[in-house]
């Protein structure tokens, strides 16, 4: 009966309750993650509203008029030369970041398991590439793939081409072989993490009810590390998406991607609502992928079961 | 019981580099039967128990399980299950998904699947709990999940390695006994690791007392109790007085010996005994030393005075001076005369059977 009286007049400390919300754990909580908030706020949150707010606008030759239209967008949906870019960047990117999962997924395994006491050395023997810059990693492969390069001299020198391939740089290939190359080392780190918090109990457990290798690793090994392999597929997944210097230096024409002409569009074609129509359809529609892509996983991994 | 042999361990050695984690154990576990492996930690017992399931490689020596040679058999085809320390429960499976494991490999269809499933919960007191998330379980109910997810495979042997450590002591007495019951009703043999002494005792036909990867007995938890082979396995297996001796007279069955304290005794002669010279060890269990309260001489009683006294609510431990031995004997005895309520300094009488007085060698 007291109970229930006290609950129709609640109980009010006067005064306390702004103090005691300063001194809180929340309060210390927000006052930490303050600067990077505000930060990322400055420089992702308003570019960004800055660029959807375009997206509805027009250019006026110099001038942008604010009036807002769809019209933009129609282009960007409906204009094949941008629905191919789209279109092609995706594919581009869905492969990319495909295979590199696949090729990194082997790469983290052999350090989480069989690194012994060297999995230090081999993580750092996988950062190594990132000493020199991007470019020079891009350039690398243009001296690779070219006309005159290593591989064009290598399978004349073998004899098993008669003359130099030029079907080798200025694609889509040439694009996909440099971006997988790129960020493969991307990929390790989180698979290698998650393989890592995997318990090894566990997989002898799976061993001791009748599992062979293949059978725990699809059944145990695989579905517990795959926050990790999605992680790795998002991370490669939604840069590569966006990446315009790849294409630009070894892409030749039909290696071009949205990025480049969301680029042109900001650049010399001097229509920035356009570029920013596009800048929001890539954006929408690689959340859409990335989303698919990671549910289509999950039912994957989860049949194995 | 049944006599027929289910394990045969045979000069099993396991080594790494000049480290042996078993040294030339040999031993057998007959069907049906509750077997325990006891010893510290180090003493080689889980490197045997894995050993067992096919988890680790003997380095030499060879293990047969219900007359099959274990030689190049991998874990997944062995008749065993094994219940985990830390209970493997799979966290990304449902309860039912976990229990399911080893089934969804053997195609028993959907219907037989689930009855077994079902039954084996209904094994371990968690029937319906199929849906529950893997994560969402209490330390109690993972052990059971463990449990239930071996036994549904229907093994020939059930392996546990310390399935009741990480519990609390009730829950672990109450597992204890739901262990050994769901153990007689199943009539699987089991094989259990432990450190807990009186786990090995309260639930076990037979044990295998380990140390630094030899074993040092294998008898009933009775015998292993009473008459303990040399001093370590008596120590292990809890309290007990070591008494000084000179041995008078040896013959196959007994020795007569001349004690500290306790006179002339003549005891049983265990297998094991290797006599030092003339000199022999005896031990008598703190519990067998009984606080004589009324006047009336016996005929096997020291008297001494008492110089400690702890208090454990049920029982009392005293430490008692004896002239003529060196160590004050520690006694155990319940409360119901007054033990706890005994001044220190006051001259008592301890009566003893001299059945339990043991020879023991070092």
């Amino acid at each position: 009966m007291t109970a229930a009286l006290e609950g129709t007049t609640p109980y009010r400390a006067p005064r306390a309750a702004p103090a005691s919300f300063l001194k809180s754990e929340e309060a210390k909580g927000y006052t930490l993650i303050a600067p990077p908030f505000l930060y990322a706020l400055a420089l992702l949150g308003l570019p960004i509203v800055v660029v959807i707010a375009h997206s509805f606008w027009s250019q006026t030759y110099l001038t942008v008029d604010t009036t807002l239209t769809l019209d933009n967008y129609r282009q960007a949906l409906f204009e094949p030369i941008y629905q191919d870019l789209l279109l092609r960047s995706l594919f581009i990117s869905l492969t990319v970041s495909v295979t590199t999962v696949c090729l990194a997924y082997p790469v983290a395994y052999f350090i989480s398991f069989h690194g012994g006491r060297h999995k230090g050395l081999w993580l750092f023997v996988i950062t190594i590439p990132f000493w020199t810059s991007y470019l020079l990693r891009v350039m690398s492969w243009k001296v690779i793939l070219g006309y005159s390069g290593v591989l064009n001299s290598a399978l004349m020198g073998l004899g098993i081409t008669d003359e130099p391939s030029s079907a080798l740089l200025y694609n889509s290939t040439a694009v996909l072989i440099t971006l997988t190359h790129a960020w493969v080392a991307f990929a390790i780190l989180p698979i290698f993490v998650s393989l890592e918090k995997v318990d090894r109990t566990l997989i002898e457990a799976a061993t001791d009810l009748g599992d062979g290798p293949v059978r725990s690793f699809l059944r145990v090994t695989l579905p517990l590390s795959l926050p990790g392999v999605i992680a790795a597929l998002l991370i490669v997944m939604i840069p590569t998406v966006g990446d315009y210097v790849t294409p630009k230096m070894v892409g030749g024409t039909d290696g071009v991607m949205i990025a480049n002409a969301i680029q042109a569009q900001f650049g010399r074609a001097m229509n920035k609502p356009l570029g920013a129509a596009l800048s929001v359809t890539t954006m929408l529609a690689v959340t859409a992928m990335a989303f698919v892509s990671v549910m289509s996983l999950r039912a994957l991994v989860r049949a194995f079961r | 019981m049944p006599e027929r042999t289910m394990i045969q361990i045979d000069d099993v050695t396991k080594s790494y580099g000049d480290f042996h984690a078993l040294d030339h154990a040999t031993l057998t576990i007959k069907e049906g039967e509750f077997f325990s492996l006891l010893g510290p930690s180090g003493c080689g017992k889980t490197t045997l128990l894995r050993m067992i399931a096919g988890l680790d490689q003997p380095t030499s020596g060879s293990i047969s399980i219900d007359g099959q040679p274990m030689d190049g058999i991998p874990a997944n085809a062995r008749p065993t299950n094994m219940v985990f320390q830390s209970y493997a429960i799979f966290p990304h499976l449902k309860v039912g998904e976990n229990v399911a494991y080893g089934l969804k490999r053997l195609k028993l269809g959907a219907v037989e699947e689930k009855r077994r499933v079902t039954e084996a919960l209904e094994m371990v007191s968690l029937a319906g709990l199929d849906n529950r998330g893997a994560t969402e379980l209490s330390g109690g109910q993972r052990q059971r999940v463990a449990l239930a997810r071996a036994l549904v495979m229907r093994p020939k042997v059930l392996l546990l390695d310390e399935p009741l450590s990480a519990l609390d002591k009730k829950l672990r007495e109450q597992m204890q006994v739901e262990l050994r019951r769901l153990q007689q009703a199943v009539g699987i043999t089991f094989i259990l690791v432990t450190h807990d002494q009186y786990e090995a005792l309260a639930m076990s036909d037979r044990i295998a007392v380990m140390f630094g990867g030899r074993i040092a007995q294998i008898a009933s938890p009775k015998e292993i109790y009473q008459r303990p082979v040399n001093r370590q396995v008596a120590d292990f297996l809890g309290g007990m007085n070591f008494v000084k001796a000179e041995i008078v007279e040896e013959n196959g069955q007994s020795i007569t010996v001349d004690t500290q304290g306790f006179g002339r005794v003549k005891t049983e002669r265990p297998p094991a005994f290797a006599p030092a010279g003339r000199s022999a060890t005896l031990g008598i269990r703190p519990e067998r030393l009984r606080v004589r309260w009324d006047d009336a001489t016996a005929k096997h009683e020291v008297k001494g005075t008492v110089i400690e006294r702890h208090y454990f609510g049920e029982i009392t431990h005293l430490l008692v001076e004896i002239p003529g031995m060196e160590k004050p004997l520690s006694v155990t005895e319940t409360n119901d005369f007054g033990a706890d309520d005994l001044p220190l300094g006051a001259t008592i009488r301890l009566g003893y059977d001299p059945d339990a007085l043991v020879a023991m060698a070092e």
